[in-house]
């Protein structure tokens, strides 16, 4: 009986009334994966936004269609930290297999809600156990036996809302977001969030410390993940040609492309402006990227890790024969298929690199969902205007989590369709030589097909060329078009994002970073403060080539720590073939590689060590 | 009385075509092949289709590999586009720039190596999708740039000039073109000026994939005897299935046949294709009796020329996808970038 378990805390005489944990835990929704959960979390994360309180959600699920281990963390932060935590306070325990291990996981005095008959406080007696009988609860609002699995996840959001004092009201709105416009389904789901409240309200008695209490520090703000944020950052570039095919954890990328294309690019007649191509596997995609961007599409592709090696020989043609287009990588963790649904940064390497010969490649390296919106219009400019492949590397985690962030701000800018020659301007020239440096900035000007003009044809290759886009085997002429385009990607330096300076005060030591990392690394520069009282500075790296800012911040520090989630410090690596040989000894490393995010503490702890503190 | 002095006849201007281009607006660079290639033969039927049937030059695209066929481009419509991809990928090349641009037209040339081996892959979906464009395979059964090895379209038991012979079956790639959803499918011969020629200009009325499988003789690495891609091979296991006649929307030819001995096609452009039966009663819009009549050829060691396959009704790739008239690639900023409004109602969704 639930009553009895209840007695139970308040026997629990060791656990002695702390002082309450007001807007700073971690809650971890323990389930298996193809159980429905998803909404339900979704609903939570809502209802502490709707709150006012800063939130963030992680999804580290299995590669499986159903019946794995899956865990939701949600992390509610009255300072605005997001990063994931290594401790998690608040346990919903519905996942049999796992219940055990995740209850010993748990910090003392945390706290556990676990189907009552799973009897988890036999094995931690220092912990609050909130035993609910969630079948009985689920089967008494819903009749139908096989919706039980579903709604049963909503049976704990209202327990969860009633023992952390989220208000109904707040809830029950973002119910109704998440089932929109369905009346049915939002009355059988809130009910049970009801009769969970319900049975928290009348049969639980709060023992543990933590609560949400309003705020308002979400006022005004969106919650979306990276991926659909990239997504709409391409339809708000004017993407037109879209090729891919399906791989986690980039999916979500194209399915939000194409979700936004359908409904805001057709036209009143019904015609699209716009054609997604799923493809036969990643060749093809890159392959149809190109073939678009030549013929002057604004074109993507989305993909990780294993179709990034397979893009490779076409990256190469790409850079090469100069021509547009992006591709965005959700990073997972490698190698080969590695683990497909934990995240890393480690294509680093791969990607600035693509392909055989001398290639080199555009990465930009957005840090947030904003700036996955930002840069996923911007990679389009770029790709134009430097007529080559761009890359934009985010990561699992940025990718299919769920980010607050303030508004996406509208590009106010025209597009950039970069030097293409009309008929117009080759009436006025005469003709053109494709591969030239008219300009002195090492871009050539283009013609696309279709431009009725006698001289506006040329031939495209992968084999060596020369200016004016030539067959050659010449060595001085294969050899200008190489320095141009060593020339073009030095250019490109000033174009790309610049990096981010967090804090760049007297310190002899900094930061380096980039992506994901941003947000473990700005929890952990406080704790540094907090704990050691030491200022370290930092700067955000945002894209490859390296910013000549870059150089200057590792020239005005001592000791320049690079925080990066892979094995192989592969931002340091480039950095060390960008930077002069009295810098590269500066540089140090931190890393995290084991597929989770990394922590603030992480951090802290290794720089304490590596500093001597 | 004045004398009236003949005024002489005005010399004849250059010969044009019906959008008033000579010749020489379709010809192309200086062929690096070997002399007596059959792909340089291939160029030169290239050249009259486009000429005859009065294609922009600016409007093709033309698409390749890598091999010898695939550098051929180059030999032939200077004044076109030319994309030069990498090997065994010019389908998907080709797909994207016709997404780009579908008011543009495709044209592609491939070799043996180049599509039925590391090309098969993406070959084999492109047929899928019945993308609007000429697929020429300039089939010789051996990699000639690496000196002369078999490709896999060389036939059972053939032998190469060091002696080796070749144990695998050959993909035949017309059968498979056939199958796999292409809808103007035929094989020719290089050396066949009339059939060839008759056959190109019905691929430019063609809306839909054309996939042409034309047996082009190297004659440095596969000419001889023992090889069943050779000039004499050919010219002795030829077998047409149907005499093939092309008559042209613009044209105003009228030909008496006997309807029981011709099957007409009429294209989607108003040209007529006419089918002279050779083989008995043989439908080219059958699709299962034309793999069927590959496949027992292939047993009597039969070369088959002529129209297998067609199908004018099937809707292509670009169609399938509903795309507005103008080309994707210049459409103006105010059609594809959605207004601020729009993401101002996308960012209060997200509240």
């Amino acid at each position: 009986m639930a009553t009895g378990d209840l007695a139970l805390g308040q026997e629990q005489g060791a656990i002695s009334t702390q002082e309450r944990v007001v807007n700073n835990f971690s809650i971890n929704v323990a389930t298996v994966n193809g159980s429905g959960s998803q909404s339900a979390n979704s609903v939570l994360l809502k209802s502490i936004f709707g709150m006012g309180v800063p939130v963030s959600g992680k999804n580290l699920f299995p590669s499986n269609i159903a019946g794995l281990p899956t865990w939701y963390i949600i992390r509610a932060s009255k300072d605005g930290y997001v990063a994931r935590t290594r401790e998690i306070e608040f346990l919903v325990a519905l996942n049999p297999e796992t219940a055990k291990s995740d209850v010993m996981a748990l910090p003392a005095g945390a706290v556990a809600i676990y189907e009552e008959n799973a009897n988890l406080k036999q094995f931690r007696d220092d912990i609050f156990c909130y035993p609910v009988p969630f079948d009985k609860i689920t089967a008494a609002v819903c009749p139908e036996a096989k919706l039980r699995k579903l709604v049963k996840n909503m049976v704990y959001v209202g327990v969860v809302a009633q023992l952390l004092s989220i208000d109904l009201g707040v809830v029950e709105a973002s119910v109704k977001k998440q089932f929109a416009k369905k009346q049915k389904v939002f009355d059988l789901n809130f009910g049970a969030v009801k009769a969970g409240f319900d049975f928290a309200q009348e049969k639980l008695v709060k023992q543990d410390p933590f609560v949400i209490e309003k705020m308002n520090q979400t006022a005004g703000k969106i919650i979306i993940d990276g991926n659909a944020a990239c997504g709409m950052g391409a339809v708000f570039a004017g993407v037109t040609v879209v090729a891919w095919y399906p791989i986690t954890p980039s999916t979500s990328l194209i399915e939000a492309t194409t979700d936004l294309l359908k409904k805001y690019r057709v036209t009143p007649e019904g015609k699209a402006t716009f054609a997604v191509v799923q493809a036969e596997d990643e060749l093809a995609a890159i392959g149809m990227v190109l073939g678009a961007g030549w013929a002057g599409a604004r074109s993507m592709t989305s993909t990780s890790g294993p179709g990034i090696s397979l893009m490779g020989e076409f990256a190469g043609l790409g850079y090469y024969a100069e021509i547009p287009g992006v591709i965005f990588d959700v990073q997972r963790t490698g190698p080969s298929t590695g683990m497909p649904t934990r995240t890393q940064q480690s294509d680093l390497l791969s990607t600035a690199f693509l392909s055989h010969g001398d290639t080199k490649h555009v990465l930009l390296l957005p840090g947030s969902v904003k700036e996955c919106f930002e840069f996923g219009y911007e990679a389009f400019n770029l790709a134009e205007r430097l007529q080559t492949p761009i890359f934009v590397l985010t990561d699992l985690d940025l990718g299919m989590n769920n980010w607050m962030s303030e508004p996406f701000a509208y590009p106010e800018k025209p597009l950039d369709r970069g030097k293409v020659l009309s008929k117009e301007e080759l009436d006025k020239l005469g003709g053109f030589a494709r591969y030239k440096d008219v300009d002195g900035d090492a871009i050539g000007y283009r013609t696309l097909p279709g431009t009725k003009h006698s001289k506006a044809a040329y031939f495209t290759r992968g084999s060596g060329h020369n200016s004016s886009a030539g067959y050659t085997e010449k060595p001085d002429e294969y050899q200008e078009v190489m320095e141009r385009l060593s020339r073009k990607f030095d250019n490109a330096r000033k174009l790309v994002p610049a990096p981010v300076v967090i804090k760049n005060g007297t310190s002899r030591v900094g930061f380096l970073a980039f992506g994901t990392t941003d947000f473990a690394l700005g929890e952990s520069l406080d704790q540094i403060k907090k704990e050691y009282n030491k200022d370290v500075d930092y700067m955000r790296i945002r894209a490859y080539p390296f910013a000549h800012e870059i150089h200057d911040f590792v020239a005005s520090h001592e000791r320049v720590y690079v925080v990066e989630q892979n094995r192989d410090a592969q931002l340091q690596s480039l950095l060390k073939l960008d930077l002069p040989a009295d810098q590269v000894v500066k540089l140090r490393s931190i890393l995290n590689y084991n597929g989770l995010p990394i922590d603030a503490r992480t951090i802290t702890e290794e720089f304490a060590t590596k500093e001597g503190l | 009385m004045a004398t009236q002095t003949p005024s002489p006849a005005p010399a004849p201007g250059p010969k044009i075509n019906r959008i008033g281009l000579p010749i020489i607006d379709y010809r192309g660079g200086k062929s690096t092949l070997c002399a007596g290639c059959g792909h340089n033969a291939i160029s030169e039927r290239i050249i009259d289709a486009m000429y005859e049937m009065g294609v922009e030059p600016e409007r093709v695209m033309k698409m390749s590999g890598i091999g010898c066929s695939s550098k051929s481009p180059a030999y032939f419509m200077s004044r076109s586009h030319s994309f030069n991809s990498v090997h065994g990928r010019m389908p998907s090349v080709s797909t994207g720039a016709i997404l780009a641009n579908h008011t543009n037209m495709l044209l592609g040339v491939s070799g043996d190596g180049d599509t039925a081996s590391i090309g098969v892959g993406q070959f084999v979906h492109m047929m899928r999708r019945n993308l609007p464009m000429i697929y020429i395979i300039e089939d010789n059964g051996v990699y000639g740039l690496t000196k002369g090895q078999f490709s896999a379209t060389a036939d059972l038991g053939s032998k190469l000039k060091t002696g080796v012979i070749n144990d695998l079956p050959a993909i035949d790639t017309c059968a498979l073109a056939i199958q796999l959803g292409a809808t103007f499918v035929g094989r020719s011969f290089s050396g066949d000026k009339k059939q060839l020629l008759s056959m190109l200009k019905a691929a430019i009325a063609h809306k839909g994939t054309v996939m042409l499988d034309v047996i082009s003789p190297c004659v440095t690495f596969n000419d001889h005897e023992g090889s069943t891609k050779s000039y004499k091979f050919m010219q002795d296991h030829d077998e047409p299935v149907n005499e093939v006649g092309f008559v042209a929307s613009f044209e105003d030819i009228e030909v008496d046949y006997d309807s029981g001995q011709v099957y007409e096609v009429e294209m989607h452009d108003g040209s007529s294709l006419r089918l002279r039966k050779l083989q008995e009663d043989y439908d080219p819009t059958n699709r299962a009796n034309a793999v069927k009549t590959l496949m027992e050829a292939e047993a009597n060691h039969e070369v088959l020329t002529g129209v297998f396959y067609i199908d004018t009704e099937k809707p292509t790739f670009t169609d399938q996808l509903n795309m507005v008239d103008e080309p994707l690639a210049t459409l103006p900023e105010s059609l594809t970038r959605p207004p601020k409004e729009t993401l101002d109602q996308l960012m209060k969704a997200l509240q």
